[in-house]
């Protein structure tokens, strides 16, 4: 029996998180491949832990100001704007 | 175009002159072109302008390449077939009742139908190589910072570089010079890997002295092909007929095989699915139709806007993967998937280290099945995700990987897929040229 059975609730908690607003077809539908794939994904309990030595290094450039986008190619892509602002819905 | 390879046919002329005059070249849609539309197979982008080039298009521009347009693509580069764009499928020119694979079908498409001399696509975890295979053409995933990821609409960072597509090995490693060498804009193609630099100090990139059309020359007498046993399994055995013909021919031409087993790949489609639709959820969060996407309009407050705006741009695959992507970083599973995914990426990187030891090249299947029919495959998530076995495994490793035509069954071609070493791209065009002699 799988510990991470994903009910229709489950599904609508994590829809809203990521905000994505589901059908409620979409819910049904979900529900049953999430069970399925989460499942699928619980092999990886086999794992054993392993250390890995990341290859990274930061890699930082000058502080210096460098030519990038103006404001009207910036907000060009944007549906709504106002006085060189996007303009977008109330915050809460 | 009755293959619906393209979502936008628009011409960029170049009016540089280089390597790449006169030859025609396909981008994926999710590649940025200044002025030109880039939708990412998304309703979503429908109408998203780019307001610059990706650095590989700059490339394309001045090689001389003249852009032919916007290849149709799975939307975000999510699926396997190119059924799931929000523009339709796009059907494979070998045989139109079937998909074309994914997600960089369109680029794959229209190469095999001559619509496009060459084409650029993505490789998140096989989106160049699996319609490459299914396609009957050459596609190349190079190494991990080989090439420069700046203005490549983000699905997966750490998973995904842009590969070259083309008709014989030669031309796509012909593209790949073109496209690849360090980029100020995107730091993962800055390091040096020598830790010395040149005479003033500075980092090297492993494409500053690479030729990698001229490592196209058929010789593999003498290399060491290691056949990767653990993938061939669950592999048809039409295509694992055909691969293994391939690999008769490149022992007469003076290669050597040996089998080599890597454990950890049986947790590799698991671990990328993983670490792909985290990234994905995090990638997508910029979605919201107030800086670029649709609009939801402004009724109630920001959450129900942008949730609205996002239920309405997102086809199904992509909601399925942000969803499983916010689930798995979500409090309480985050030790549980998302960690165990990043073990089994370490392990599949030493797997592959070892088995490279012993070995010049890995040799595999591209795919372990030929191309389903349209609409046969869309229904279970789960058995298209394990499609994706042979080559997932390559890009949690970093590694480059090269899929060439190895041979057809029943009239559908079948793809061999070299892995080489870290910025070993030489060694996978050689021995993938003899594949093709």
């Amino acid at each position: 029996m799988s510990e991470t059975a994903v009910d229709a609730e489950e599904v609508e908690r994590v829809a809203e998180l990521a905000r994505v607003d589901l059908a409620d077809d979409e819910v049904d539908a979900f529900s049953a491949q999430f069970a399925e794939i989460l499942e699928y994904f619980e092999a990886l309990d086999e794992v054993p832990e392993i250390e890995s030595d990341a290859d990274l290094v930061n890699v930082m450039r000058p502080d210096e100001v460098e030519a990038s986008l103006d404001q009207d190619e910036a907000l060009a892509n944007a549906a709504e704007t106002e006085d060189g602002f996007f303009k977008g819905p109330r915050v809460s | 175009m009755s293959l619906n390879a393209f979502i936008t046919e628009e011409t960029i002329e170049s009016d540089a002159e280089g390597p790449l005059s006169g030859k025609s070249v396909a981008v994926k849609d999710n590649i940025s072109t200044e002025g030109v539309r880039t939708t990412c197979g998304s309703a979503m982008l429908e109408t998203y302008v780019p307001p610059y080039d990706a650095t590989v298009v700059d490339r394309l521009k001045d090689a001389g390449a003249t852009i032919v347009g916007k290849a149709n693509m799975d939307e975000f580069g999510m699926g396997g077939t190119t059924e799931t764009s929000a523009y339709g499928a796009v059907k494979n020119p070998v045989d139109e009742a079937r998909v074309p694979g994914g997600s960089s079908g369109g680029s794959a498409a229209a190469v095999a139908a001559g619509e496009a001399d060459l084409a650029l696509g993505s490789d998140t975890g096989g989106s160049v190589r699996n319609p490459a295979a299914f396609c009957g053409v050459v596609g190349i995933k190079p190494t991990y910072g080989l090439v420069s990821r700046y203005g490549l609409v983000a699905y997966a960072n750490s998973l995904e570089q842009i590969g070259p597509i083309a008709n014989t090995v030669e031309d796509a490693a012909a593209l790949l010079d073109v496209i690849s060498g360090p980029d100020p804009k995107d730091s993962t193609t800055r390091f040096d890997v020598g830790g010395e630099g040149d005479a003033e100090g500075q980092p090297t990139h492993p494409a500053t002295d690479s030729n990698y059309a001229a490592a196209a020359d058929g010789d593999v007498d003498g290399t060491t092909i290691g056949v990767v046993t653990d993938l061939l399994d669950g592999a048809d055995d039409r295509v694992v007929e055909t691969f293994e013909a391939a690999l008769d021919d490149l022992r007469a031409r003076g290669a050597e095989t040996v089998e080599v087993s890597l454990d950890s790949v049986e947790h590799a489609v698991q671990a990328y699915y993983v670490i792909a639709m985290s990234e994905a959820s995090s990638n997508l969060a910029r979605f919201d139709g107030v800086r670029y996407g649709t609009s939801g309009g402004y009724e109630g407050n920001w959450n129900d806007a942008f949730a609205r705006a996002r239920e309405e741009g997102f086809g199904e695959e992509v909601k399925r993967r942000i969803l499983l992507g916010t689930y798995a970083l979500s409090a309480g599973y985050h030790d549980k998937y998302y960690k165990k995914a990043q073990d089994a990426r370490a392990w599949v990187k030493r797997d592959f280290d070892d088995a490279l030891e012993a070995a010049d090249v890995l040799a595999t299947p591209t795919m372990p099945v030929l191309p389903p029919r349209l609409g046969e495959s869309l229904d279970d998530p789960l058995q298209l995700y394990l499609m994706d076995a042979n080559t997932v495994p390559v890009n949690l490793a970093n590694l480059p990987a090269i899929s060439v035509p190895a041979g057809e069954v029943d009239g559908l071609p079948v793809g061999l897929q070299l892995i080489g070493p870290k910025f070993g791209e030489e060694a996978i065009v050689r021995a993938a040229s003899a594949v093709e002699a």
